[in-house]
């Protein structure tokens, strides 16, 4: 066990996959020597060379292009996406070849590409360098989606990525790559224990984050990335004031855990879910949805969501933009005392 | 002196419009067993396209599009290349599968998206795979296939195998940012792959002075500092002769090579556009003195191996073929509702198992609009 942050936690998972596969190859701007704006590949140039740690032409949709045509042959690339806000040159890339390749081919052809991007906000990174990108993606069948909440899923994750048979997106919540929460690093909280072996986590199940105590009225609360810290926060607030949360960590949004999530929201009958993206068509919304598909009967109070407004991300206005843990509590006690 | 590598607009040919050998020494290059081998081939090319046209205007089919005029643009490349090299087609490149080997039975059956559509009733007409033949399956966006063709071929490179990839587009094509970017990677990777862009003069109504200011595509090899080569289009031989030196270019390890085919569009983009409302009149009339089956059977009944006789009997040959392939695939069942949801994922997750039983159920209801073709 070492300590790690997310950062650490992904440089360490690629070091492993790379070790053990010459077939592993990362691609991207500044990925190289640099070691990418965030550090992710930091001295993997060194150990495995120009060949295998590319230095792309700053171009997102030829990054994903030559990543899809590498993964056909039989490579397997990792390409990092320096923001989540440049992925867009790459959509059509993703969207319509990436996520099809199987399906339209009849399954003769598959294009495995794992696509590692930082998304969310606070980091003072504006309106460019702070947006939230999973509904979107989620939207576009054939990609599996993932976000990460802490270093020992990132780790985790990434591995499971990279055995995976599909294109796999990494969502790195940015804003938590250091450390959970402002002024902290994770070398007190237990996701910051990473073993240095290699491990997986596995793609399409959720994880209870802070489980239910039995004191007070039980609210379940749905979130994933940088919020499930915001959401940690607001439970232990809550707790004090006779909410008992069960928090769980969704981390993989395609495919989705129904089963965590439905027996959780039975076991409450109260639920609370947390985006930081704007609220039309964000994931909270999806979630919102299959919550009530699956759940109604058991529902004691409205579904409730907490996410970003509207608007375009702010700079000045950062963190009146994000929801912080007291709007969550808010919800929280609006849905544990509704009746 | 630079080093760049050069980009070339003389224009390569070997047999001229009316079939006069330009380029001996070349000519006697090729077995002159597989030149009939590949006119036939061609011609009936040009009696699928026009048969399938028919039938899509009969309701037989959903949409087509033809490739009459640009035969020798995906035959030749094709017949160049060895069969381990990558392929990309547009879709205006039929005789890449067909020429290595694809049964002209799947080729009709992707048409019609039954049961044995090797993309499974997925896709349109015309948008098939081929993983056998080492041909990728075929997407509408255009472009998409130049940055994935670099992508294979520096996967080629890396892994030191002797392998080429080449991506077929049109010169509409060209002002996508994927054949920038395509281009660009290549350039810097000297990776080897061929860019293999037919001129045909037309993105559907487009014509190409609105595509591009500049005279040639050619030029823009310059700019990636990659080679560039300027083929008159509806040579077969020229083709497969600048082909063959584009693949020696980059199995040398010198990088990629931009070739620029210039032909023309006889047919109409697909069956969903009509030429006369933008084309001016005449042009497609003196575009047939070009036409790239009539310099070639100019050329075979010069050498004696080819006359009117056999030219009967290969059409005839050809439409019977396509005609009972079609007979047959119409005759087949749809695809079955699983393949509505395998292969979106590697393996069916637990959302779209649910999907497909509700499917299922609905079908079962006798409520849905949709009814499974059974074959027969």
């Amino acid at each position: 066990m070492a300590t790690m942050n997310i950062i650490q936690a992904v440089n360490q998972a690629l070091d492993l996959a790379m070790a053990a596969d010459d077939d592993v190859v990362i691609l991207g701007e500044d990925v190289g020597k640099f070691g990418g704006v965030f550090r992710a590949t930091l001295g993997l140039f060194d150990k495995y060379g120009e060949d295998r740690v590319i230095d792309t032409p700053l171009a997102e949709a030829g990054i994903i292009g030559a990543a899809i045509g590498m993964a056909l042959y039989g490579v397997k690339p990792v390409a990092e996406i320096q923001f989540g806000d440049f992925i867009y040159p790459a959509y059509d890339q993703i969207v319509n070849e990436l996520a099809k390749f199987r399906y339209r081919s009849g399954g003769e052809y598959a294009a495995p590409v794992v696509i590692r991007t930082p998304t969310g906000g606070g980091i003072r990174g504006g309106h460019y360098h702070s947006q939230s990108i999973e509904s979107v993606f989620c939207h576009h069948a054939g990609l599996v989606v993932v976000a990460p909440s802490n270093p020992y899923d990132a780790k985790g994750l990434l591995l499971a990525a990279l055995d995976s048979e599909d294109p796999v997106m990494v969502l790195e919540p940015k804003r938590i790559y250091r450390g959970p929460d402002h002024g902290t690093n994770w070398s007190k909280h237990p996701k910051g224990q990473v073993p240095e072996e290699r491990y997986t986590v596995p793609i399409g199940k959720a994880e209870v984050a802070r489980p239910r105590t039995g004191d007070g009225t039980p609210v379940t609360v749905l979130t994933y990335g940088a919020m499930v810290h915001t959401c940690a926060k607001a439970a232990e607030k809550a707790a004090a004031e006779g909410i008992d949360v069960e928090l769980i960590d969704v981390r993989s949004l395609v495919p989705l855990d129904l089963e965590t999530i439905t027996r959780s929201v039975r076991s409450t009958g109260r639920v609370v879910i947390a985006n930081e993206a704007p609220r039309i068509c964000g994931f909270a919304s999806e979630l919102a949805a299959t919550v009530t598909e699956h759940c109604f009967d058991w529902l004691e109070a409205p579904v409730s969501r907490v996410t970003g407004y509207d608007t375009p991300f702010p700079y000045t206005l950062e963190f009146a933009y994000l929801p912080d843990a007291g709007r969550v509590l808010a919800a929280l006690r609006n849905t544990a005392h509704y009746a | 002196m630079s080093d760049a590598p050069p980009v070339s607009t003389e224009l390569v040919q070997v047999l001229d419009p009316d079939g006069k050998v330009v380029d001996e020494a070349f000519v006697d290059s090729i077995p002159l067993d597989d030149v009939v081998a590949l006119y036939r081939a061609m011609l009936a090319q040009r009696v699928y396209d026009d048969r399938m046209i028919k039938m899509q205007r009969q309701g037989r089919l959903g949409f087509y599009l033809a490739c009459t005029g640009e035969e020798a643009c995906c035959y030749g490349p094709t017949y160049a290349l060895e069969d381990r090299d990558w392929l990309f087609p547009a879709y205006r490149e039929p005789g890449t599968a067909l020429w290595r080997g694809m049964s002209l039975q799947k080729w009709v059956d992707n048409l019609v998206g039954n049961e044995d559509d090797p993309v499974k009733g997925r896709q349109m007409p015309v948008h098939w795979t081929d993983r056998e033949h080492n041909i990728v399956s075929i997407s509408s966006p255009v472009g998409t296939q130049i940055p994935q063709a670099t992508g294979v071929a520096w996967a080629a490179k890396y892994r030191g195998d002797d392998t080429v990839a080449c991506a077929f587009f049109g010169e509409g094509t060209s002002s996508e940012g994927d054949f920038h970017t395509g281009l660009n990677f290549a350039g810097v990777w000297k990776a080897p792959v061929i860019f293999f862009c037919r001129n045909n003069r037309y993105a559907i109504s487009t014509p190409l002075e609105k595509t591009t200011a500049v005279e040639d595509i050619v030029l823009r090899a310059h700019g990636y500092g990659i080679r560039g080569v300027k083929v008159d289009g509806n040579d077969l031989f020229a083709v497969i002769k600048v082909v063959r030196e584009a693949a020696a270019w980059a199995r040398a390890g010198k990088g990629p090579t931009l070739i620029e085919a210039k032909s023309y569009r006889m047919a109409a983009h697909s069956t969903s556009d009509d030429p006369s409302k933008y084309r001016p009149e005449g042009e497609a009339e003196a575009a047939e003195a070009r036409d790239p089956l009539k310099r070639l059977r100019v050329f075979l009944e010069a050498r004696g191996v080819w006359d009117d006789a056999a030219e009967t009997a290969a059409a005839k040959a050809a439409s019977d073929a396509i005609l009972a392939a079609l007979e047959k695939a119409e005759a087949k069942a749809h695809p079955g509702l699983d393949t509505l949801f395998d292969d979106v994922f590697a393996e069916l997750p637990e959302h779209l198992r649910t999907q497909r039983d509700e499917l299922a159920a609905h079908l079962a209801s006798g409520e849905a609009d949709y009814t499974p073709k059974t074959a027969g």
